[in-house]
């Protein structure tokens, strides 16, 4: 009879792992989110004379999506990318990639970026915590960041995450 | 002249720089306890990954700027989350790691000596069993 905790504390142990399992280790949460989106004056991709900061978003719910043109998951989420591009403006985040690639990057598959800024050195991507390319972050009229999503973006994420909380950060105040 | 000067002069200012064993033993030791997010198993020090070399070139510059260790640690924590320290800070939220272990010794203590306390009980002899014994040990 006094037996009965032994099956008990199996069965929560399974479950336990179970949920563990479930978990995806690559996915750790971000502390940026919530703060603000961190400073960043970097050359446009397209024009090297030319220079583009985050303050000038300011007022707009904006995506800012880093991608580069050696990373075959950026690719992947490009057609997603895109169709998000219609109803938010995305700013690319060129990171640690040649002109010379990026640009032709672009030409083959599609330029859905309002501007694309260009971070050789990667510097402005370790300020944003980026360590998987692609990365997405959403950011709000304050300049805050509100939703941070690593790895390629899916249709669902999209979706289901994005388009909902871009909603609903443009419609109130 | 005025070249071979600025080439002795440059020669000699990449010496310093890359002679700083000090420094160079202070990012090794930070880069051994902080994780490199690519290749989650492995610290920065250990990762060839270039994201970890960026950031042990980061190390470096602000060391060498002057930071301290727990600057840098702070900025990277800043960043990454308490994920990239392989020591994770004691708060509300890791206390049962930092307990857990602990929790399990004292419960697995607890368990052996209580099996150990009831001991066996003596098996039942009858008589007849019990005179038999006696007989054979004699």
């Amino acid at each position: 009879m006094k037996k009965v905790w032994v099956p008990l504390v199996f069965i929560a142990l399974i479950g336990l792992l179970a949920a563990g399992l479930r978990l995806n280790p690559r996915e750790v949460p971000s502390p940026l989110v919530g703060k603000p989106a961190p400073a960043f004056e970097l050359p446009l991709l397209h024009a090297p004379d030319k220079t583009f900061t985050q303050k000038e978003m300011l007022g707009k719910v904006w995506v800012l999506n880093v991608w580069a043109s050696w990373c075959p998951p950026c690719l992947v989420e490009h057609p997603v990318v895109s169709e998000l591009a219609k109803n938010v403006s995305v700013i690319g985040l060129n990171y640690k990639d040649a002109r010379e690639d990026a640009l032709p990057w672009l030409k083959r598959n599609g330029d859905p970026y309002q501007l694309s800024v260009y971070d050789a050195a990667g510097r402005i991507a370790i300020d944003y915590g980026v360590y998987g390319v692609p990365e997405t972050y959403v950011i709000d009229r304050k300049g805050v960041i509100r939703y941070k999503h690593i790895g390629p973006l899916t249709p669902e994420v999209a979706q289901k995450k994005l388009q909902p909380l871009v909603k609903e950060l443009s419609g109130g105040g | 002249m005025a070249r071979i000067l600025v080439l002795v002069v440059s020669v000699w200012a990449t010496l310093l720089n890359a002679q700083d064993p000090n420094l160079e033993k202070r990012v090794a030791a930070l880069a051994d306890e902080l994780r490199c997010l690519v290749c989650q198993n492995q610290t920065l020090a250990d990762s060839n990954a270039p994201l970890a070399q960026d950031l042990r070139n980061q190390i470096r510059e602000q060391l060498a700027k002057g930071a301290s260790e727990s600057e840098v640690r702070d900025f990277m924590v800043a960043r990454y989350g308490d994920f990239v320290l392989y020591k994770p800070p004691l708060k509300a939220s890791t206390v049962a790691l930092w307990a857990g272990p602990f929790v399990f010794l004292v419960l697995g203590a607890w368990l052996l000596l209580r099996i150990l306390r009831r001991g066996r009980p003596e098996p039942q002899l009858s008589d007849a069993e019990r005179a038999r014994a006696a007989r054979l040990l004699e």
